[in-house]
Protein backbone atom coordinates (compact mmCIF):
# COMPACT_ATOMS: atom_id res chain seq x y z
CA UNK A 1 0.00 0.00 0.00
CA UNK A 2 2.82 2.31 0.97
CA UNK A 3 4.74 1.70 -2.27
CA UNK A 4 1.64 2.39 -4.34
CA UNK A 5 1.14 5.62 -2.41
CA UNK A 6 4.75 6.55 -3.17
CA UNK A 7 4.34 6.05 -6.92
CA UNK A 8 1.05 7.91 -6.86
CA UNK A 9 2.79 10.80 -5.10
CA UNK A 10 5.60 10.76 -7.68
CA UNK A 11 3.12 10.95 -10.57
CA UNK A 12 1.15 13.71 -8.85
CA UNK A 13 4.33 15.69 -8.14
CA UNK A 14 5.28 15.47 -11.83
CA UNK A 15 1.81 16.71 -12.74
CA UNK A 16 2.26 19.45 -10.17
CA UNK A 17 5.53 20.56 -11.75
CA UNK A 18 3.92 20.62 -15.20
CA UNK A 19 1.01 22.64 -13.84
CA UNK A 20 3.23 25.04 -11.90
CA UNK A 21 5.80 25.70 -14.62
CA UNK A 22 3.89 24.90 -17.80
CA UNK A 23 0.19 25.55 -17.51
CA UNK A 24 0.03 28.34 -14.94
CA UNK A 25 0.61 31.74 -16.60
CA UNK A 26 3.47 34.08 -15.73
CA UNK A 27 2.35 36.44 -13.01
CA UNK A 28 2.66 40.00 -14.30
CA UNK A 29 4.04 41.92 -11.32
CA UNK A 30 6.07 39.24 -9.56
CA UNK A 31 7.28 37.23 -12.54
CA UNK A 32 8.59 33.70 -12.13
CA UNK A 33 9.16 34.18 -8.38
CA UNK A 34 5.44 33.74 -7.87
CA UNK A 35 5.69 30.08 -8.96
CA UNK A 36 7.18 29.17 -5.57
CA UNK A 37 3.63 29.60 -4.25
CA UNK A 38 2.74 26.22 -5.75
CA UNK A 39 5.06 24.65 -3.18
CA UNK A 40 4.72 27.24 -0.41
CA UNK A 41 0.94 27.32 0.04
CA UNK A 42 0.18 23.57 -0.28
CA UNK A 43 3.02 22.80 2.17
CA UNK A 44 1.33 24.70 4.99
CA UNK A 45 -2.05 23.08 4.21
CA UNK A 46 -0.49 19.62 4.35
CA UNK A 47 1.34 20.54 7.58
CA UNK A 48 -1.91 21.48 9.30
CA UNK A 49 -3.60 18.32 7.98
CA UNK A 50 -0.72 16.34 9.48
CA UNK A 51 -1.12 18.08 12.84
CA UNK A 52 -4.84 17.26 12.78
CA UNK A 53 -3.89 13.62 12.16
CA UNK A 54 -1.40 13.91 15.03
CA UNK A 55 -4.20 15.14 17.31
CA UNK A 56 -6.44 12.24 16.25
CA UNK A 57 -3.61 9.77 16.80
CA UNK A 58 -2.83 11.21 20.25
CA UNK A 59 -6.46 10.98 21.39
CA UNK A 60 -6.79 7.48 19.94
CA UNK A 61 -3.67 6.37 21.77
CA UNK A 62 -4.88 7.67 25.13
CA UNK A 63 -8.27 6.05 24.58
CA UNK A 64 -7.17 2.62 23.35
CA UNK A 65 -3.43 2.42 24.20
CA UNK A 66 -2.56 0.77 20.91
CA UNK A 67 1.08 1.44 19.96
CA UNK A 68 -0.02 1.83 16.33
CA UNK A 69 -1.98 5.00 17.15
CA UNK A 70 1.08 6.44 18.89
CA UNK A 71 3.28 5.69 15.88
CA UNK A 72 0.83 7.47 13.58
CA UNK A 73 0.77 10.49 15.92
CA UNK A 74 4.56 10.57 16.09
CA UNK A 75 4.99 10.21 12.33
CA UNK A 76 2.28 12.79 11.54
CA UNK A 77 3.73 15.44 13.86
CA UNK A 78 7.20 14.86 12.46
CA UNK A 79 6.03 15.11 8.85
CA UNK A 80 3.92 18.17 9.71
CA UNK A 81 6.96 19.89 11.21
CA UNK A 82 9.01 19.16 8.08
CA UNK A 83 6.30 20.55 5.78
CA UNK A 84 5.96 23.63 7.97
CA UNK A 85 9.73 24.06 7.71
CA UNK A 86 9.44 23.87 3.91
CA UNK A 87 6.69 26.48 4.07
CA UNK A 88 8.81 28.86 6.17
CA UNK A 89 11.91 28.36 4.01
CA UNK A 90 10.09 28.88 0.69
CA UNK A 91 8.29 31.87 2.20
CA UNK A 92 11.62 33.46 3.07
CA UNK A 93 12.98 32.78 -0.42
CA UNK A 94 9.86 34.38 -1.92
CA UNK A 95 9.89 37.26 0.56
CA UNK A 96 13.44 38.40 -0.23
CA UNK A 97 12.80 39.52 -3.86
CA UNK A 98 9.14 40.47 -3.29
CA UNK A 99 9.15 42.28 0.07
CA UNK A 100 12.89 42.92 0.17
CA UNK A 101 13.35 40.98 3.40
CA UNK A 102 13.74 37.34 4.42
CA UNK A 103 11.56 37.69 7.46
CA UNK A 104 9.02 40.13 8.86
CA UNK A 105 6.88 39.88 12.01
CA UNK A 106 3.69 39.72 10.03
CA UNK A 107 0.73 37.96 11.67
CA UNK A 108 0.77 34.85 9.52
CA UNK A 109 4.53 34.42 9.59
CA UNK A 110 4.60 34.79 13.34
CA UNK A 111 1.79 32.32 14.04
CA UNK A 112 3.36 29.72 11.75
CA UNK A 113 6.71 30.24 13.49
CA UNK A 114 5.15 29.75 16.95
CA UNK A 115 3.42 26.55 15.83
CA UNK A 116 6.73 25.35 14.34
CA UNK A 117 8.54 25.89 17.65
CA UNK A 118 5.72 24.15 19.54
CA UNK A 119 6.10 20.99 17.49
CA UNK A 120 9.90 21.09 17.66
CA UNK A 121 9.39 20.98 21.43
CA UNK A 122 7.07 17.98 20.92
CA UNK A 123 9.83 16.13 19.03
CA UNK A 124 12.36 17.11 21.72
CA UNK A 125 10.13 15.59 24.40
CA UNK A 126 9.93 12.38 22.36
CA UNK A 127 13.70 12.24 22.34
CA UNK A 128 14.20 13.08 26.01
CA UNK A 129 12.06 10.28 27.45
CA UNK A 130 13.82 6.91 27.18
CA UNK A 131 10.98 4.62 28.14
CA UNK A 132 8.87 4.17 24.99
CA UNK A 133 5.56 3.66 26.71
CA UNK A 134 6.02 6.72 28.89
CA UNK A 135 7.23 8.78 25.92
CA UNK A 136 4.06 7.81 24.06
CA UNK A 137 1.81 8.91 26.93
CA UNK A 138 3.61 12.22 27.53
CA UNK A 139 3.81 13.02 23.84
CA UNK A 140 0.09 12.31 23.41
CA UNK A 141 -0.74 14.84 26.15
CA UNK A 142 1.61 17.44 24.66
CA UNK A 143 0.28 16.72 21.16
CA UNK A 144 -3.26 17.46 22.33
CA UNK A 145 -2.24 20.69 24.11
CA UNK A 146 -0.21 21.87 21.09
CA UNK A 147 -2.93 21.11 18.54
CA UNK A 148 -5.65 22.80 20.62
CA UNK A 149 -3.32 25.75 21.08
CA UNK A 150 -3.05 26.38 17.32
CA UNK A 151 -6.33 28.38 17.09
CA UNK A 152 -5.39 30.38 20.21
CA UNK A 153 -2.00 31.21 18.70
CA UNK A 154 -3.64 32.12 15.41
CA UNK A 155 -6.14 34.57 16.91
CA UNK A 156 -3.77 36.13 19.40
CA UNK A 157 -1.07 36.75 16.81
CA UNK A 158 -3.58 38.11 14.31
CA UNK A 159 -4.98 40.61 16.83
CA UNK A 160 -1.50 41.43 18.04
CA UNK A 161 -0.35 42.50 14.58
CA UNK A 162 -3.46 44.27 13.38
CA UNK A 163 -4.43 45.71 16.79
CA UNK A 164 -8.02 45.61 15.59
CA UNK A 165 -10.69 43.04 15.73
CA UNK A 166 -10.96 41.16 12.44
CA UNK A 167 -14.08 42.15 10.48
CA UNK A 168 -15.15 38.55 9.98
CA UNK A 169 -13.67 35.08 9.89
CA UNK A 170 -14.19 34.48 6.23
CA UNK A 171 -13.05 37.17 3.91
CA UNK A 172 -15.65 38.14 1.31
CA UNK A 173 -14.97 37.76 -2.39
CA UNK A 174 -12.49 34.93 -2.14
CA UNK A 175 -12.03 33.72 -5.68
CA UNK A 176 -10.22 36.44 -7.61
CA UNK A 177 -7.60 33.94 -8.75
CA UNK A 178 -7.38 33.04 -12.44
CA UNK A 179 -8.60 29.45 -12.93
CA UNK A 180 -5.23 28.21 -14.27
CA UNK A 181 -3.41 29.39 -11.14
CA UNK A 182 -6.08 27.91 -8.89
CA UNK A 183 -5.87 24.59 -10.76
CA UNK A 184 -2.08 24.51 -10.43
CA UNK A 185 -2.41 25.21 -6.72
CA UNK A 186 -4.93 22.41 -6.20
CA UNK A 187 -2.95 19.85 -8.21
CA UNK A 188 0.13 20.65 -6.17
CA UNK A 189 -1.88 20.42 -2.97
CA UNK A 190 -3.05 16.93 -3.94
CA UNK A 191 0.52 15.96 -4.82
CA UNK A 192 1.97 17.20 -1.54
CA UNK A 193 -0.86 15.61 0.44
CA UNK A 194 -0.07 12.26 -1.22
CA UNK A 195 3.62 12.79 -0.49
CA UNK A 196 2.83 13.60 3.14
CA UNK A 197 0.65 10.50 3.48
CA UNK A 198 3.44 8.42 1.94
CA UNK A 199 5.97 9.84 4.42
CA UNK A 200 3.65 9.16 7.37
CA UNK A 201 3.14 5.51 6.40
CA UNK A 202 6.87 4.97 5.81
CA UNK A 203 7.82 6.71 9.06
CA UNK A 204 5.23 4.76 11.08
CA UNK A 205 6.58 1.50 9.65
CA UNK A 206 10.15 2.56 10.47
CA UNK A 207 9.10 3.32 14.04
CA UNK A 208 7.51 -0.13 14.30
CA UNK A 209 10.73 -1.75 13.04
CA UNK A 210 12.74 0.34 15.53
CA UNK A 211 10.55 -0.84 18.39
CA UNK A 212 10.91 -4.43 17.26
CA UNK A 213 14.68 -4.13 17.10
CA UNK A 214 14.88 -2.58 20.55
CA UNK A 215 12.45 -4.99 22.18
CA UNK B 1 -2.71 18.66 48.62
CA UNK B 2 -2.61 22.42 48.17
CA UNK B 3 -2.72 22.76 51.92
CA UNK B 4 0.28 20.44 52.38
CA UNK B 5 2.34 22.29 49.77
CA UNK B 6 1.48 25.70 51.16
CA UNK B 7 2.31 24.51 54.65
CA UNK B 8 5.70 23.22 53.51
CA UNK B 9 6.28 26.50 51.73
CA UNK B 10 5.27 28.57 54.74
CA UNK B 11 7.57 26.57 57.00
CA UNK B 12 10.57 26.82 54.73
CA UNK B 13 9.87 30.01 52.73
CA UNK B 14 12.57 28.62 50.49
CA UNK B 15 10.92 29.11 47.11
CA UNK B 16 9.19 32.38 47.94
CA UNK B 17 12.37 34.12 49.10
CA UNK B 18 14.37 32.89 46.13
CA UNK B 19 11.65 33.92 43.69
CA UNK B 20 11.41 37.39 45.15
CA UNK B 21 15.13 37.95 44.83
CA UNK B 22 15.06 36.53 41.33
CA UNK B 23 12.35 39.01 40.38
CA UNK B 24 14.27 41.84 41.97
CA UNK B 25 17.37 40.84 40.00
CA UNK B 26 15.28 40.76 36.80
CA UNK B 27 14.09 44.28 37.56
CA UNK B 28 17.68 45.50 37.72
CA UNK B 29 18.61 43.65 34.55
CA UNK B 30 15.69 45.26 32.69
CA UNK B 31 16.72 48.66 33.98
CA UNK B 32 20.35 48.21 32.90
CA UNK B 33 19.39 46.78 29.54
CA UNK B 34 17.11 49.69 28.69
CA UNK B 35 18.93 52.63 30.23
CA UNK B 36 17.41 55.51 32.12
CA UNK B 37 15.15 56.85 29.33
CA UNK B 38 11.80 57.04 31.08
CA UNK B 39 9.60 57.20 27.99
CA UNK B 40 11.14 54.12 26.44
CA UNK B 41 10.74 52.33 29.73
CA UNK B 42 7.07 53.26 29.99
CA UNK B 43 6.42 51.97 26.46
CA UNK B 44 7.78 48.51 27.20
CA UNK B 45 6.60 48.28 30.80
CA UNK B 46 3.66 45.85 30.27
CA UNK B 47 5.92 43.48 28.35
CA UNK B 48 8.62 43.64 31.03
CA UNK B 49 6.09 43.06 33.78
CA UNK B 50 4.71 39.92 32.13
CA UNK B 51 8.14 38.67 31.17
CA UNK B 52 9.02 38.92 34.86
CA UNK B 53 5.80 37.14 35.88
CA UNK B 54 6.28 34.33 33.38
CA UNK B 55 9.97 33.80 34.13
CA UNK B 56 9.39 33.65 37.87
CA UNK B 57 6.36 31.43 37.17
CA UNK B 58 8.54 29.05 35.16
CA UNK B 59 10.91 28.79 38.11
CA UNK B 60 8.09 28.27 40.62
CA UNK B 61 6.28 25.68 38.51
CA UNK B 62 9.47 23.83 37.67
CA UNK B 63 9.85 23.16 41.37
CA UNK B 64 6.23 22.12 41.93
CA UNK B 65 6.94 18.38 41.90
CA UNK B 66 10.46 18.58 43.29
CA UNK B 67 9.41 18.01 46.90
CA UNK B 68 8.00 14.60 45.98
CA UNK B 69 10.96 13.71 43.81
CA UNK B 70 13.66 14.66 46.27
CA UNK B 71 11.98 13.00 49.23
CA UNK B 72 11.12 9.80 47.34
CA UNK B 73 7.41 10.38 47.64
CA UNK B 74 6.69 10.06 43.90
CA UNK B 75 5.29 6.55 44.46
CA UNK B 76 3.03 8.05 47.11
CA UNK B 77 1.58 10.36 44.45
CA UNK B 78 1.13 7.46 42.05
CA UNK B 79 -0.55 5.27 44.63
CA UNK B 80 -2.76 8.00 46.09
CA UNK B 81 -6.33 6.73 46.20
CA UNK B 82 -9.17 8.40 44.39
CA UNK B 83 -9.22 10.75 41.46
CA UNK B 84 -5.83 11.89 40.19
CA UNK B 85 -7.35 15.17 39.03
CA UNK B 86 -7.59 16.12 42.72
CA UNK B 87 -3.78 16.03 42.84
CA UNK B 88 -3.68 18.22 39.74
CA UNK B 89 -6.04 20.78 41.26
CA UNK B 90 -4.13 20.70 44.55
CA UNK B 91 -0.76 21.27 42.89
CA UNK B 92 -2.32 23.93 40.68
CA UNK B 93 -3.82 25.79 43.64
CA UNK B 94 -0.53 25.66 45.52
CA UNK B 95 1.48 27.05 42.59
CA UNK B 96 -1.20 29.61 41.83
CA UNK B 97 -1.15 30.97 45.38
CA UNK B 98 2.65 31.19 45.35
CA UNK B 99 2.75 32.89 41.95
CA UNK B 100 0.05 35.41 42.86
CA UNK B 101 1.92 36.43 46.03
CA UNK B 102 5.15 36.90 44.07
CA UNK B 103 3.33 38.82 41.31
CA UNK B 104 1.66 41.16 43.80
CA UNK B 105 5.04 41.95 45.35
CA UNK B 106 6.74 42.37 41.96
CA UNK B 107 3.96 44.72 40.88
CA UNK B 108 4.55 46.78 44.01
CA UNK B 109 8.28 46.89 43.24
CA UNK B 110 7.57 48.01 39.66
CA UNK B 111 5.37 50.84 40.94
CA UNK B 112 8.10 51.83 43.36
CA UNK B 113 11.12 51.64 41.05
CA UNK B 114 9.63 52.75 37.76
CA UNK B 115 7.30 55.33 39.28
CA UNK B 116 4.12 54.08 37.61
CA UNK B 117 0.75 55.45 38.62
CA UNK B 118 -1.65 52.50 38.65
CA UNK B 119 -4.58 54.25 40.33
CA UNK B 120 -7.92 53.31 38.75
CA UNK B 121 -6.34 50.60 36.61
CA UNK B 122 -5.83 48.35 39.62
CA UNK B 123 -9.09 46.28 39.56
CA UNK B 124 -8.71 45.54 35.85
CA UNK B 125 -5.07 44.73 36.39
CA UNK B 126 -5.96 42.29 39.17
CA UNK B 127 -8.44 40.59 36.81
CA UNK B 128 -5.93 40.15 33.99
CA UNK B 129 -3.22 38.98 36.39
CA UNK B 130 -5.51 36.29 37.81
CA UNK B 131 -6.68 35.19 34.33
CA UNK B 132 -3.15 35.09 32.95
CA UNK B 133 -1.67 33.33 35.97
CA UNK B 134 -4.36 30.62 35.87
CA UNK B 135 -3.41 29.93 32.25
CA UNK B 136 0.32 29.80 33.01
CA UNK B 137 -0.19 27.61 36.08
CA UNK B 138 -2.66 25.24 34.35
CA UNK B 139 -0.27 24.29 31.52
CA UNK B 140 2.75 24.65 33.79
CA UNK B 141 1.49 22.14 36.38
CA UNK B 142 0.72 19.63 33.64
CA UNK B 143 4.14 20.01 31.99
CA UNK B 144 5.98 20.08 35.33
CA UNK B 145 4.52 16.68 36.23
CA UNK B 146 5.53 15.46 32.79
CA UNK B 147 9.13 16.65 32.97
CA UNK B 148 9.67 15.76 36.67
CA UNK B 149 10.86 12.27 35.74
CA UNK B 150 12.74 13.18 32.58
CA UNK B 151 16.45 13.81 32.22
CA UNK B 152 17.44 17.40 31.38
CA UNK B 153 14.20 18.46 33.03
CA UNK B 154 15.31 22.03 33.86
CA UNK B 155 15.97 22.52 30.16
CA UNK B 156 12.99 20.71 28.73
CA UNK B 157 10.36 22.33 30.96
CA UNK B 158 10.71 25.92 29.66
CA UNK B 159 11.25 24.62 26.11
CA UNK B 160 7.84 22.93 26.26
CA UNK B 161 6.09 25.67 28.19
CA UNK B 162 7.15 28.96 26.59
CA UNK B 163 5.88 28.43 23.01
CA UNK B 164 2.52 27.17 24.29
CA UNK B 165 2.19 30.31 26.43
CA UNK B 166 2.52 32.76 23.52
CA UNK B 167 -1.25 33.49 23.33
CA UNK B 168 -1.43 34.10 27.09
CA UNK B 169 1.60 36.39 26.96
CA UNK B 170 0.24 38.40 24.03
CA UNK B 171 -3.21 38.71 25.61
CA UNK B 172 -2.03 39.77 29.05
CA UNK B 173 0.51 42.25 27.71
CA UNK B 174 -2.05 43.88 25.41
CA UNK B 175 -4.67 44.18 28.18
CA UNK B 176 -2.11 45.54 30.66
CA UNK B 177 -0.98 48.08 28.08
CA UNK B 178 -4.56 49.21 27.50
CA UNK B 179 -5.17 49.50 31.24
CA UNK B 180 -2.06 51.59 31.80
CA UNK B 181 -3.14 53.88 28.96
CA UNK B 182 -6.48 54.28 30.77
CA UNK B 183 -8.43 52.63 27.95
CA UNK B 184 -11.80 51.11 28.95
CA UNK B 185 -11.87 47.34 29.44
CA UNK B 186 -14.47 47.04 26.67
CA UNK B 187 -11.80 47.98 24.12
CA UNK B 188 -9.87 44.82 24.95
CA UNK B 189 -12.86 42.55 25.63
CA UNK B 190 -11.85 40.16 22.84
CA UNK B 191 -8.46 39.69 24.50
CA UNK B 192 -10.12 38.89 27.82
CA UNK B 193 -12.32 36.37 26.02
CA UNK B 194 -9.20 34.81 24.51
CA UNK B 195 -7.60 34.55 27.97
CA UNK B 196 -10.72 32.94 29.40
CA UNK B 197 -10.84 30.52 26.45
CA UNK B 198 -7.16 29.65 26.97
CA UNK B 199 -7.75 29.04 30.71
CA UNK B 200 -10.74 26.80 29.98
CA UNK B 201 -8.86 24.79 27.33
CA UNK B 202 -5.74 24.33 29.48
CA UNK B 203 -7.69 23.44 32.64
CA UNK B 204 -9.89 20.94 30.79
CA UNK B 205 -6.95 19.19 29.10
CA UNK B 206 -5.05 19.22 32.41
CA UNK B 207 -7.93 17.65 34.35
CA UNK B 208 -8.58 15.04 31.68
CA UNK B 209 -5.01 13.97 31.05
CA UNK B 210 -3.31 14.30 34.42
CA UNK B 211 -3.95 10.69 35.43
CA UNK B 212 -2.26 9.59 32.20
CA UNK B 213 0.93 11.32 33.31
CA UNK B 214 0.82 9.87 36.82
CA UNK B 215 0.64 6.28 35.60
CA UNK B 216 4.30 5.64 36.22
Amino acid sequence: MSTALGWLAAVALTAGLVMGFGVAPLELTQGNVQRIMYLHVPAVWVAYLAFALGLAGSIAYLAGRRPGADRVAHAACEVGTVFLGVNIATGAIWGKPTWGTWWTWDARLTSVAVVFVMFIAYLLLRQAVEDRERAARYAAVLGIVAALNIPLVHFSVYWWRTLHQPPSLLKPGSSTMPPAILAALLVNFAALALLGAYFVTRRARLLAAEEEALA
Amino acid sequence: MAWKDLLVERRSKETLNALLFFSLALLFVFQFALGPDRERLAAVLPGLLWLGFILSGVLALGRAFLVERENDCWEGLLLAPGDKSAIYLGKLAGSLALMLVVEALVLALFVLFFNVDLGPALPGLALVIVLGTIGVAAVGTLFAAMTAQVRARELLFPVLLLPVLVPVLLGTVRVTEALLLREPLAAVAHWLQLLVAADVVYLTVGLLTFDVILEG
